[in-house]
């Protein structure tokens, strides 16, 4: 008990700060990889490659003015920032980052809270994002700041259902809920990493991350363009930072998942060694590597997805949610389940290489038809056919 | 104390003084938001009876989807400002005041009232039963087996809400 207690702090403690001071770090990779896609050099002034740069900027937040609209509802206005920013890291208490460290009163799990619902709880949680904008967009009393809270909370609502969906799939392979399960069940080699038997699944995955961090090509609830700056119009000084600070958040717990449900979480491929007890803190230590590693990667995924992509049309984003998405998650599963139904209750394979191979020759043959489709729609390529149509 | 019973007044209490937050706010967002509360407070009495799947299912359902509709479609017609009571007159009030009565009175009866033998489990055969087959299974092997054919029927309810929905929504087909 007191080993839990102790433990759990530590735990929360240090997973907290690594991800403020990552969130921190990502706003500087952020510029510095936009400069340089953009052949520019970026922030380089404060400290040594810029490094200082988000201390400066969080200074400067902090000395800045706050402002208060005159007719907004005080409340929820103050409120809206952290309750944006809560859920984000919240989520993050279930992911298993490393294998067990042994110590002397016993072996300790590398996950700040394993619960037998983990990864429900992910889902419930992450559903609560939406309340931080949508009360920031309705309590500014600024139309474009409400039009932004609408728009994230019909994205939200929308891509969230393709993502449960998508992440159903993994259920059924997995067997279990508990996130320390599914990423047992995908260490056995290279191919049984879920990416591979449900390449589709992790597909809708990851379009329906980016429209849950309202990252680009879907950052409709804050498109400059259209709204100002969406449901953060009126924010100024630390409170427009706390938003900043939810949506890093939220990528690296974006990230974070992407890694744990299809990429086998902390372990390290081309290797069973680091899978199995006796626990050594070479172990953990090396897959707390491979983990950051893998959600490193994401994490440049995203940055550079933004900087490569136009934003999408609002229509074309809830067309894309409700047309696409919703149907070939619903679609998969059926055929997912159906195919594993067959391998594993009547031919009798139990989950291994051959039974991950098999489920990747079918996602190969489905990819085929389902991309062809999608292009031939134009529902990805743009809007010119579907104008072209129209007259 | 027990730090159980601690947690249970604490949440319980919570949830009370929310749910009367959220009958009597004038503004639409208001009440809103006190229900999230009260769903919430109601999902950790949940985990506190060792029922995790039906708290995160709590908070993922209602709190998560339907009150972020209720809240979307509260802004959308833009019913967010306080509104004038709802209460229409002395003979509104009069029916109010009766209806909380008989609520009352039925609350008192509910005190003496004692579970059927058949709902009572021994303590520890959920934690058991979460053990040996994992949450999840604990309520879908029930669920799609024995109580597969209520579970049908349910999906015709919702299947006619939708249908009304649309039919609401959109007079001309």
């Amino acid at each position: 008990m007191t080993l839990f207690l102790i433990s759990s702090v530590a735990k929360i403690l240090v997973v907290f700060t690594v991800i403020m001071v990552g969130v921190a770090l990502l706003t500087l990779a952020e510029r510095r990889i936009c400069a340089w896609m953009q052949d520019r050099l970026g922030p380089n002034r404060v400290g040594p490659q810029g490094l200082l740069q988000p201390a400066a900027d969080g200074l400067k937040n902090f000395l800045k003015e706050e402002t208060l609209p005159a007719r907004a509802d005080k409340v929820l206005f103050m409120l809206a920032p952290a309750i944006s920013f809560v859920p984000a890291l919240l989520t993050f208490a279930v992911i298993p980052f490393a294998a067990p460290l042994p110590t002397p009163w016993g072996d300790v799990d590398m996950v700040v809270a394993n619960l037998p619902v983990g990864f429900l709880y992910i889902l419930a949680f992450g559903s609560l994002g939406v309340y931080g904008i949508v009360l920031a967009g309705w309590s500014s009393n600024n139309k474009y700041s409400l039009l932004g809270g609408l728009r994230a909370t019909a994205q939200m609502i929308s891509y969230e259902i393709a993502l449960g969906m998508s992440t159903v799939a993994v259920l059924l392979l997995g067997g279990n809920v508990t996130l320390t399960d599914v990423i047992a069940k995908q260490s056995e080699s290279l191919f049984t990493w879920n990416v591979f038997p449900l390449s589709l699944a992790f597909f809708i995955f990851i379009v329906a991350a980016f429209a849950e961090t309202n990252r680009l090509p879907f950052d409709l609830p804050e498109a400059e363009g259209e709204l100002i700056a969406g449901y953060h119009t009126e924010y100024s000084a630390m409170k427009f930072s706390m938003f900043y600070i939810a949506e890093y958040s939220n990528i690296v717990t974006a990230s974070a998942l992407m890694t744990t449900l299809f990429f086998g979480g902390w372990d390290i491929p081309f290797t069973t060694w680091d899978n199995a007890p006796p626990w050594t803190p070479l172990k953990t230590v090396l897959t707390l590597g491979a983990f950051t590693l893998k959600t490193s990667f994401f994490l440049f995924l995203f940055i550079w997805v933004r900087w490569t992509l136009p934003r999408f049309r609002y229509d074309q984003l809830m067309a894309l949610g409700w047309k696409v998405m919703l149907p070939l998650a619903l679609g998969y599963v059926t055929i997912i389940a159906t195919a594993i139904w067959l391998l594993h209750d009547q031919l009798g394979w139990t989950y291994d290489t051959r039974f991950a191979l098999a489920l990747f020759g079918l996602n190969l043959l489905l990819a085929v038809p389902l991309f062809f489709v999608l292009d031939r729609g134009h529902l990805i390529a743009g809007s010119v056919a579907e104008e072209g149509g129209r007259a | 104390m027990d730090g159980t019973l601690i947690i249970f007044w604490a949440f319980a209490g919570l949830a009370v003084v929310s749910a009367l937050s959220c009958i009597t706010r004038r503004s639409p967002v208001a009440s809103a938001l006190w229900l999230v509360v009260t769903l919430f407070s109601l999902a950790a009495l949940f985990v506190l009876l060792d029922a995790q799947f039906i708290a995160v299912l709590q908070v993922l359902v209602y709190a998560g989807a339907i009150m972020v509709l209720f809240l979307f479609v509260i802004m959308l017609l833009n019913l967010g400002r306080p509104g004038p009571t709802d209460l229409k007159g002395p003979m509104g009030l009069t029916v109010g005041v009766l209806l909380a009565g008989g609520l009352l009175v039925q609350l008192l009866g509910l005190r003496r009232a004692v579970p059927p033998p058949g709902l009572a489990l021994a303590p520890g055969v959920i934690a058991r039963a979460a053990a040996e087959q994992g949450m999840v299974p604990a309520v879908a092997r029930p669920l799609f087996g024995t109580y597969l054919v209520p579970f049908e029927i349910t999906s015709i309810l919702l299947l006619a809400a939708i249908v009304g929905a649309v039919v609401l929504a959109k007079r001309k087909l």
